[in-house]
C-alpha cells in the first residue's frame, strides 16, 4: 500500500511536487498521468527513498519513507524501473541481473531461476552473454524491467515502461503488468504519458501537474468531464427541426452542417423522443451515434484547467 | 553496514575494469615501468658513489608514496564517472544499499588493485635494486625500515587520499581526464619533497616518514568526512552534474 499526505518536494525556488495526497491499495495498478515536467519522476523518486521530501509524509507498506531503517525495508520490497534505464553497458545482460539479484539479497537458487525466467520472458535469454552496450533501446528497456522484477517485489514503480518499445513488445509488457497483478497481487505505480495504456491497465488514475488535479477510476474521470452525447446525422437540418428540438428543453445542442450533437443525461429514454421529434418535423435521420468522453478529454480538461 | 555488499559492488567494478584497456594498461604499466626504470637509472651511471646511491634509493623508495597517489586516479574517477555516464546510480540506490556501503565498495574497488600492483612492483624494485647495487653498497639495501614504513603505512594512506579526492572531484565533473588533472594538484607538495630527497637537501628517516604519514592520515580523515557528505543519495541524484 502506498499512502501519501501533502507530499512536497522543492528544488530551490521551484516546487516540483506540491502537496499530493493519494492512496494506492494493495494489488492496485495506479496510473500517474501528467505532462512533461509535471513532477512524476520526482514523486516516484521520493517514494522509492531516492531523494528526500521537503515536507508532508508518505508510507510504503506501512514504512515511513523518511526513516533510515524503514527506507532499507522499503527498498527491499519495491522494484524500480527508472526513467533512464541505467544498465552497465560493459557487463552482459546476465551479469547485470546477477549483480542486482545479489544486492537485493536473493538466495542463489532463486536468483538463477528468476534471471532465467525473466530473460526468457523478455526474449533476451539467447543474448544473455552479450554486453548490454550493443543492445537496442527497446532491448535495454526490457532488460531494465527484468531487473526491477528480479527479487519478486511486492510493489513495482515503473517510470514510462513502454516508452521505446515496439507495439508488440509494449503489448507484452502491458499484458505482463496485468498478469503480475493477477498472479502475485503486485501493487504497481505507473508513470506514463500514454493515455491508451493507462486506460487499458490501470485500476485508478491520478492526473497530475505539480498538484494532483483529479483521481479515480478511468470511468469516473471520463464521466467527470461531461455526461453522454448523442450525435444525429440528418439529410438536411431545417428550421423546423431546430424549433422542434428547442421545445424539448435539452441540456445543450450544437448544430454543425447536417450533424446535431446533443448532451443527454439518460440516452436510453431521451434518444427516442429526440429522434421522434426530428422525424415529425420532417427530418430524414441517417445515423444516430453515442459519444462518450475519453480519458484524453478528461486529461486535457484537467491539465489545461478548462471546465 | 553489510560489508559483503560493498564487496559485491567492488567485484562488479573489477569486472568492468577488466574490459577497459586504458585501466588495465595504467594499472600494469605504470608500476612496472617505475619499478624497473628506477633501478636501471642507478645501473646506467657507473660513476655514482655509494653515498649518492643511498640518496637515490631513499628518494626512489619515497617515490612509491607518489605512485600510490597517482595509480588510483584512473580507476576511481572511472568508477564514479562511469556510473554517472550510464545513469546507473539511480537503480543502484534503489536497492537496499546504504550510502556508506556504496562509498566503501567504490573505495575498495580502486584501493585493492592499486595497492596490490604497487606491492608487486615494489618487490620487483627491491629485487632489482639489490641485484644492481649489491657490489657497490656491499649489503642488501632493501627492504629496510624506511621502505617497510612506506609500503605498509604511507602507501595505503596515500592511495586512500587519492581515491577520496577523486570521488569528490568526480561528483562535480563528467570528464575523467579533468578529474585526474585536478587530483594531481594536491600532490605537488609530495613531489617537492621528492625533489628535496633526490637533491639530498632532506634525508629520509623514520621520523620524516612518520610526519608524512600523519599528514596523510589527517588529510584522509578530513576528506573522508567531506566525501561522506557528498555521497548522500539526495545529492547524488539531484546535485551531481
Ligand atoms: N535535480 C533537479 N534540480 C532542479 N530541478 C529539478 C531536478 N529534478 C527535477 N527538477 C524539476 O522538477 C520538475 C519536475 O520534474 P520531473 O522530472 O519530476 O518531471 P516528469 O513529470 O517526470 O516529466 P517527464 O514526463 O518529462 O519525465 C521539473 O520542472 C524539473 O525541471
Ligand atoms: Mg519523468
Amino acid at each position: 500500500m502506498i499512502v501519501t499526505k501533502n507530499l512536497t518536494r522543492k528544488f530551490g525556488d521551484l516546487t516540483a511536487v506540491d502537496g499530493i495526497t493519494l492512496e494506492v491499495k494493495d494489488g492496485e495498478i495506479f496510473g500517474f498521468l501528467g505532462p512533461n515536467g509535471a513532477g512524476k519522476t520526482t514523486t516516484m523518486r521520493m517514494l522509492c527513498c531516492l531523494i528526500s521530501k521537503t515536507s508532508g509524509e508518505a508510507q510504503i507498506a506501512g514504512y515511513d519513507i523518511d526513516d533510515p531503517e524503514d527506507s532499507l525495508k522499503i527498498r527491499k520490497i519495491i522494484g524500480l524501473l527508472p526513467e533512464n534505464v541505467g544498465l552497465y553497458n560493459d557487463l552482459s545482460a546476465y551479469d547485470n541481473l546477477d549483480f542486482y539479484g545479489k544486492l537485493y539479497e536473493c538466495p542463489e537458487t532463486q536468483r538463477k531461476e528468476n534471471i532465467r525466467h525473466f530473460l526468457e520472458l523478455m526474449d533476451l535469454w539467447d543474448k544473455r552473454k552479450v554486453n548490454v552496450g550493443s543492445f537496442s533501446k527497446g532491448m535495454k528497456q526490457k532488460l531494465a524491467i527484468a531487473r526491477a522484477l528480479i527479487h519478486d517485489p511486492q510493489i513495482l514503480f515503473l517510470d514510462e515502461p513502454t516508452a521505446n518499445l515496439d507495439p508488440e513488445a509494449a503489448k507484452k509488457v502491458r499484458d505482463f503488468i496485468l498478469q503480475l497483478k493477477k498472479e502475485k497481487n503486485t501493487t504497481i505505480f505507473l508513470n506514463t504519458h500514454n493515455l491508451d495504456e493507462a486506460q487499458r491497465v490501470c485500476d485508478k488514475i491520478g492526473i497530475f501537474n505539480t498538484h494532483l488535479l483529479a483521481s479515480g477510476t478511468p470511468e469516473e474521470l471520463e464521466e467527470s468531464v461531461w455526461g453522454e452525447k448523442t450525435i444525429i446525422q440528418v439529410e438536411t437540418v431545417s428550421e423546423g427541426i431546430i424549433e422542434a428540438l428547442n421545445k424539448l428543453s435539452l441540456l445543450n445542442m450544437v448544430v454543425d452542417n447536417n450533424k446535431i450533437t446533443i448532451d443527454v443525461s439518460n440516452g436510453e429514454e431521451e434518444n427516442p423522443i429526440i429522434v421522434n421529434a426530428i422525424i415529425e418535423a420532417g427530418g430524414k435521420v441517417q445515423y444516430v451515434n453515442r459519444l462518450s468522453p475519453t480519458l484524453e478529454d478528461a486529461y486535457l480538461k484537467f491539465v489545461r484547467g478548462l471546465d | 553496514m553489510k560489508f559483503w555488499k560493498s564487496w559485491v559492488i567492488a567485484n562488479k567494478d573489477f569486472k568492468i575494469f577488466r574490459k577497459k584497456k586504458r585501466i588495465i594498461y595504467s594499472l600494469i604499466i605504470i608500476p612496472l615501468f617505475i619499478s624497473i626504470g628506477l633501478p636501471l637509472v642507478i645501473s646506467t651511471d657507473k660513476t655514482m658513489s655509494t653515498g649518492d646511491i643511498m640518496v637515490f634509493l631513499n628518494a626512489f623508495s619515497f617515490f612509491y608514496i607518489i605512485l600510490a597517489y597517482i595509480l588510483p586516479n584512473t580507476l576511481s574517477s572511472y568508477s564514479i564517472i562511469g556510473e554517472k555516464i550510464e545513469h546507473s546510480l539511480e537503480p543502484l540506490l534503489a536497492t537496499p544499499l546504504t550510502d556508506g556501503e556504496l562509498l566503501f565498495g567504490k573505495t575498495i574497488a580502486s584501493f585493492l588493485p592499486c595497492v596490490l600492483m604497487i606491492y608487486l612492483g615494489s618487490v620487483i624494485f627491491m629485487f632489482l635494486t639489490d641485484l644492481i647495487t649489491y657490489n657497490n653498497v656491499g649489503q642488501i639495501f632493501l627492504p629496510n625500515w624506511n621502505m617497510a614504513f612506506i609500503l605498509l603505512c604511507a602507501v595505503p594512506l596515500s592511495s586512500l587520499l587519492s581515491i577520496e579526492l577523486n570521488i569528490i572531484i568526480s561528483s562535480k565533473v563528467n570528464d575523467i581526464r579533468t578529474a585526474n588533472q585536478l587530483g594531481i594538484i594536491l600532490f605537488i607538495p609530495f613531489i617537492a619533497m621528492y625533489m628535496l630527497l633526490v637533491s639530498n637537501i632532506v634525508s629520509l628517516n623514520i621520523l620524516n616518514l612518520f610526519v608524512i604519514s600523519l599528514a596523510l592520515l589527517i588529510l584522509d580523515i578530513f576528506f573522508f568526512f567531506l566525501s561522506k557528505t557528498i555521497f548522500h543519495r539526495d545529492k547524488i541524484l539531484t546535485k551531481w552534474k
